[in-house]
């Protein structure tokens, strides 16, 4: 089932054609216990063919363990996103990025791509003193309009940072994870497994918890 | 789970991309909130051939929120994203700088108004238009702040599939409330729908909520707490004709009473009305002289979308006005 129409093919031709260099969208799927594997897979595939640096790989997350350790995949189906080196920023998908979420995958792309805007000399010069690791898991629903906001925040900031990590977890797809981390309001973004932030906060409430870690690595 | 998608290519992401605030020029008019108002008035100060700029935390506002539009003159159906998108389209390609994501602190009045935004910038104007819309109404009850983000949520499109097949309560008796009823019924298990009075919805929807058998309806019902243990676990009311009290069990409260204005940051700049409301005259003039609002953070009644915007071109020309008279 296409998820694109005509309209859609064209709006979204429009903006990927501005992407600068080439992005891989490394999409693992399982064989199994997967709902919404063949959804994405044949989703990615369509963007694959409107955009003419978006490339698409298939792998397996049990005959290519190795790939899917070598990007921390643990979930299907997943998404990494990888630059023209082959680069993994960090940035990752878990759960078909359909519904408002359409909105921050295409944001990435252009983000990944090197089309996207510099973040201001402020935030830059923030994020260049981090030493500890910062992982940020955020919570959305594809329903939701303001989580795309969160969720292209923090993968701009894993994109800057080689010590950010940020993912997208669709937390209906991954309810055990959901009930795990207490998700009953999103986006809710989870900062290293124990400290959270809940709605679309701006960048510098983002900044504000990097910075607080750094802090608690220090003492 | 039904797949569709949502493209908005005006809110994430700007296809002509806008320039950036500049602090060292002195603006015309700056324009605080991206919504209906903030965009109208930004078009209008624009064709007059002032130095404007738009300053917003959100751009599109509470009508990115909005599923279905049917009320905006010559659009007779259009998702509260797609008109937003034309709005901003229409903006971006006139070059009108904009800084969103940011948050103002507060406004000092004067010749030269002063914007501080959280972030520590500070921006100059010869007059300000405060737009910055309004935000869902709390219950403010006991346990609703503790409960947030653990049960209690505004925003029923978001967070209701977190809710499936749990019991939820409504909290309100308008039309979204019972919209975000219904809306819950087809994941939820039991939805509870609490008002303190009448139900004032539409009668097709009052209609379509008696005809679906798990949604419960208690009106001239108070809430007076929610309850728990570190997440949600009901609520408590308090009839008010018999004075009964009950405890309804409820892992989700979701608060649909209506909106509160956005005007915090201004509270020691402008009149506020007893609801936070800005005090405005028929020009949009608030009480500091080249002070303008429009649209819902003002006292002007009904919040529409054409209201609002139609206020953010009255505050614009206003504000003209002004700059021909004083400088």
């Amino acid at each position: 089932m296409a998820l694109l129409n005509e309209e859609l093919r064209i709006q979204l031709k429009g903006v990927l054609d501005q992407m600068e260099n080439p992005v891989t969208l490394a999409l693992f799927t399982a064989q199994a216990d997967c709902d919404t594997c063949e959804e994405t897979k044949s989703f990615m595939a369509e963007l694959e063919d409107v955009g003419e640096k978006v490339v698409l790989e298939l792998y397996d997350i049990q005959n290519d363990k190795e790939k899917a350790d070598l990007y921390n995949v643990s979930l299907t189906p997943s998404i990494v996103l990888l630059d023209h080196e082959g680069k993994d920023n960090g940035i990752k998908f878990n759960g078909i990025p359909a519904g408002h979420e359409i909105n921050s995958l295409i944001t990435d792309l252009l983000e990944v791509s090197g089309a996207g805007e510099d973040f201001p000399e402020e935030v830059k010069a923030s994020l260049a003193n981090l030493q500890t690791p910062i992982n940020m898991k955020v919570f959305v629903t594809l329903g939701c309009p303001h989580c795309p906001g969160a969720v292209a925040k923090a993968h701009k900031l894993a994109l800057e940072s080689p010590h950010i990590t940020a993912e997208m977890i669709e937390a209906q797809t991954f309810s055990d994870l959901s009930n795990e981390y207490n998700v009953s309001s999103v986006p809710k973004i989870v900062f290293n497994d124990d400290h959270e932030m809940v709605g679309n906060q701006p960048i510098e409430q983002f900044l504000e918890m990097i910075e607080h870690l750094q802090g608690h690595h220090h003492h | 789970m039904t797949l569709e998608l949502n493209l908005n290519l005006g809110s994430s992401f700007n296809l002509s991309k806008a320039p950036p605030l500049d602090k060292e020029t002195l603006y015309d008019v700056l324009i605080i909130g991206g919504g209906p108002a903030g965009l109208n008035a930004a078009l209008y100060s624009k064709r007059k051939g002032l130095a404007v700029g738009i300053i917003a935390k959100r751009m599109g506002g509470q009508v990115m929120d909005t599923s279905s539009v049917e009320n905006y003159l010559g659009t007779s159906s259009a998702s509260g994203e797609g008109l937003v998108q034309q709005f901003e389209d229409h903006v971006k390609g006139l070059q009108i700088p904009i800084t969103s994501d940011v948050e103002v602190e507060r406004i000092q009045g004067g010749r030269v108004k002063k914007v501080f935004l959280t972030n520590g910038s500070v921006y100059k104007s010869k007059t300000v238009i405060l737009a910055t819309g309004s935000k869902p109404r709390k219950l403010k009850v006991p346990g609703e702040e503790t409960y947030a983000g653990k049960g209690v949520a505004y925003c029923a499109i978001c967070d209701g599939p977190l809710f499936a097949d749990l019991d939820v309560v409504v909290a309100g008796g308008g039309n979204s409330a019972v919209e975000a009823a219904l809306d819950l019924s087809k994941t939820s298990s039991k939805v509870y729908l609490v008002h303190r009075s009448q139900l004032r919805a539409d009668q097709i929807l009052v209609d379509k909520l008696h005809e679906t058998e798990n949604i419960e309806v208690h009106t001239q019902t108070q809430i007076t707490a929610v309850v728990g243990q570190g997440v949600m676990e009901g609520i408590e009311a308090t009839h008010k004709t018999s004075g009964d009290h009950k405890r309804i069990q409820a892992s989700g409260l979701f608060v649909e009473i209506g909106y509160d204005p956005n005007s915090d940051a201004f509270r020691s700049l402008v009149d506020l009305d007893d609801r936070g409301a800005i005090a405005i005259d028929q020009h949009n003039q608030t009480k500091e002289a080249g002070v303008f609002a429009a649209g819902d953070v003002t006292t002007v009644p009904y919040k529409q979308i054409i209201i609002a915007a139609s206020e953010g071109a009255k505050a614009a020309l206003s504000a003209n006005e002004y700059i021909q008279k004083e400088y």
